[in-house]
C-alpha cells in the first residue's frame, strides 16, 4: 500500500511543481456566536494549491503518484473569511490513506478550472458545487443546475442565502 | 438506404423502473441510443443545509433518510465521522455490533437490488418475492434490536443505542444457517436463465479504466474488475480482523455486477459468522459510557468513509466549535455511480436502459438528497 502523508506531498509538490503549493493561512471559520465559547482559528494540515495550478496538481497526483480515484469534491463557504474552499480528495486504487488538495477562491469571483475534461468523474461533483454554491468551473462541458430547477435564482447552500421566506411559495396568490 | 431521423424520448420522471422519481432524456436513432442525459433533483430537499441547522445528534436519524434501504450503513459512516472529529473511543463490542448490522444491511440491499433488477427485465415477480422474503427476515431482526424496520436510528456516538435483545443471536444463527440455500437458490434460478443471459451479458459495459476515471464505487467498480473495497483498502472499525474476499467481475457488464452482488452476499455471511465467533470475547459494552451525545467538537474538519452496500459513502464535516456542524457534506455513492450512465447506455437498445440503470442500484433519497 502506498504511504504518503500531507507533509510529504507538500514537499514533493514544492520540488516538482514550484509555486503551486500555497502557505496555509488560518481561517476564522465563523463569526463569533452571541454566547458560548469563541470559535478558534482553523489551521488545516492539508495541501493548499493555487487555483490556477489545480488541474496540473491533480494530474500530478494521478499520473506520477498513482492517486487515480477522485473520491469527492466538497465546497465550504467560509463567510467570515470571505472565501470558498474546495476540498478534493484522491485515493490510491491499491488502498491506504487518501490525499487532499484544497483550493481557496474569493467569494465575489468564484472561478476555478474544471477537472472534468481530464477526469470525467468530477462531472456531477462540479455540477453540484455550481448548483448549490455558484462556483463556476471554467472548461466544464455542461455546467447546468443539477438539483434545483434551471430558473431558480440564488445558490441555496451559501451561508448568506436567506433561510426564511420563499418567493416561490405563494407567488401566484 | 432509408433516411432515419434522431428522436428524443423521455423516460420518467414517473416510470416504474426508474426506482423513484428519475428522468432520462434519451436520444435514439431507431432503437439504438445515441445519447442519454440523466435529470434528477425531484426529491431534492437540501439535506445538507437542513443538517447544518441541526445538532450533531439530531442528524443521526436524518441520515437514515438518505439511502432508506441501508439506514444502518448511513448511521455508521456518520457516527464514525463525528467520533473522529470529537475523539470518541468505541468499545470493541459496539464495533462488532456495528459490523453485524451493516453486513446484514448488505445482504438485505443486494437481495432487494437483485430482485428489482430482474423485475426490470420483465421476469415478473418471482425473484423479487424471493429477495423480499429474505429481506423481511433481516428487517424483523432490525426491528427487535432497534425498534424500527427501515429507519433504524440505531447508532450513537461511541457505540449503539442499546444492546441486542436476548433472542437476537439465536435468530441470527438460524438466518445464517438458511442463507446459503437461499443464495444458491437465487443464483440457480438466475444464472442459467435464458432471459437474464440475453438481457445482461455484454450489456452496459463499463471498461476498467473508464470505471476508475468515472469515480464509480461499490459493486459497479468491482464489476469492472477493480478490487477496490474500502473495507480492505482502508480498514475501519474491526474489518481488519475478518477473513473475506473481494469479488470482482471481468467484463464490467450488467451480468458481472449481478454476480458480484451474489458473491458479496456470501462474503457478508462469512463475516457475520466470524462476528458471531468473536463477539462473546469482545471487551466493553454496547456504548462507551463516557461518550457525550450532545457533542461540541473542536474546530476542524474530518472525512470518514465506509463501504456501504452501494459504494463508498463518506461524510465530510467541518466544525466551528459549536454544537451544530458548520459544513456537512455527504458523498453519496449512487449519485456518483450515475455519472457514467450515458456512456454505459450508448450503443445499446432503449429496452436496455432500465436494466443498466437497475444494475447500478440507485436510491433516489440518496441521489437527490
Amino acid at each position: 500500500m502506498p504511504r504518503l502523508d500531507a507533509a510529504e506531498l507538500r514537499e514533493r509538490m514544492a520540488r516538482d511543481l514550484p509555486g503551486a503549493v500555497l502557505e496555509v493561512v488560518p481561517l476564522q471559520v465563523a463569526a463569533a456566536p452571541p454566547h458560548g465559547p469563541q470559535p478558534g482559528a482553523f489551521m488545516t494540515s492539508d495541501t493548499l494549491v493555487a487555483p490556477s495550478r489545480l488541474v496540473e496538481a491533480a494530474c500530478y497526483l494521478r499520473d506520477l503518484l498513482g492517486y487515480a480515484y477522485l473520491s469527492d469534491i466538497a465546497v465550504v463557504d467560509y463567510l467570515a473569511d470571505d472565501l470558498f474552499e474546495l476540498v478534493y480528495r484522491f485515493y490510491h486504487v491499491e488502498g491506504g490513506e487518501g490525499l487532499t488538495l484544497k483550493v481557496r477562491i474569493p467569494r465575489d469571483h468564484p472561478e476555478v478550472p474544471s477537472l472534468t475534461p481530464a477526469w470525467p468523474g468530477a462531472n456531477f461533483h462540479e455540477r453540484e458545487a455550481f448548483d448549490l454554491y455558484g462556483i463556476v468551473f471554467v472548461g466544464h462541458p455542461f455546467l447546468r443546475r443539477i438539483y434545483m430547477w434551471d430558473e431558480f435564482e440564488g445558490f441555496p447552500m451559501r451561508k448568506d442565502f436567506p433561510k426564511q421566506g420563499d418567493k416561490y411559495i405563494g407567488a401566484d396568490e | 438506404m432509408l433516411k432515419t431521423e434522431e428522436l428524443q424520448i423521455n423516460i420518467g420522471p414517473q416510470h416504474p423502473s426508474t426506482h423513484g422519481v428519475f428522468r432520462m432524456i434519451v436520444t435514439v436513432d431507431g432503437e439504438t441510443i445515441t445519447d442519454l442525459k440523466p435529470v434528477f433533483g425531484y426529491l431534492h430537499r437540501n439535506h445538507e443545509q437542513i443538517a447544518e441547522q441541526n445538532t450533531y445528534l439530531q442528524n443521526m436519524p436524518y441520515t437514515d433518510r438518505l439511502d432508506y434501504f441501508n439506514s444502518m450503513a448511513n448511521n455508521q459512516a456518520y457516527a464514525m465521522a463525528v467520533e473522529q472529529l470529537v475523539g470518541i473511543e468505541v468499545p470493541e463490542r459496539a464495533e462488532y455490533l456495528r459490523v453485524m448490522m451493516v453486513e446484514l444491511t448488505r445482504i438485505l440491499n443486494h437481495a432487494g437490488a437483485l430482485g428489482f433488477l430482474i423485475n426490470d427485465m420483465g421476469m415478473w415477480q418471482t425473484q423479487l418475492a424471493f429477495g423480499m422474503r429474505e429481506r423481511e427476515k433481516i428487517l424483523d431482526l432490525f426491528e427487535s434490536a432497534s425498534g424500527a424496520r427501515l429507519m433504524c436510528n440505531y447508532f450513537r456516538f461511541g457505540g449503539v443505542v442499546r444492546d441486542l435483545p436476548p433472542d437476537f443471536i439465536p435468530r441470527l444463527k438460524e438466518l445464517l444457517q438458511a442463507m446459503p440455500a437461499f443464495v444458491d437458490e437465487l443464483e440457480r434460478l438466475l444464472r442459467e436463465n435464458e432471459i437474464l443471459m440475453q438481457r445482461a451479458e455484454g450489456i452496459g459495459i463499463l471498461p476498467r479504466d473508464l470505471a476508475l476515471a468515472y469515480s464509480v464505487s461499490g459493486p459497479v467498480l468491482r464489476g469492472s474488475g477493480i478490487p477496490y473495497d474500502v473495507r480492505k483498502a482502508q480498514p475501519y472499525s474491526v474489518y481488519d480482523r475478518f477473513d473475506f474476499d473481494v469479488p470482482v467481475g471481468t467484463v464490467g457488464d450488467v451480468y458481472d455486477r449481478f454476480l458480484v452482488r451474489i458473491e458479496e452476499m456470501r462474503q457478508s455471511r462469512r463475516i457475520l459468522e466470524q462476528v458471531l465467533e468473536q463477539l462473546p470475547d469482545a471487551q466493553g459494552g454496547h456504548i462507551n459510557p463516557k461518550a457525550r451525545q450532545n457533542v461540541r467538537p473542536p474546530v476542524g474538519d474530518v472525512y470518514a468513509r465506509i463501504e456501504s452496500p452501494k459504494g463508498e459513502l463518506g461524510f465530510y464535516l467541518v466544525s466551528d466549535g459549536s454544537g451544530k456542524p458548520y459544513r456537512y457534506k455527504v458523498r453519496a455513492p449512487s449519485f456518483i455511480n450515475l455519472t457514467p450512465l450515458g456512456d454505459m447506455c450508448r450503443g445499446y437498445k432503449v429496452a436496455d436502459v432500465v436494466v443498466i440503470l437497475g444494475s447500478i442500484d440507485i436510491v433516489m433519497g440518496e441521489v437527490d438528497r
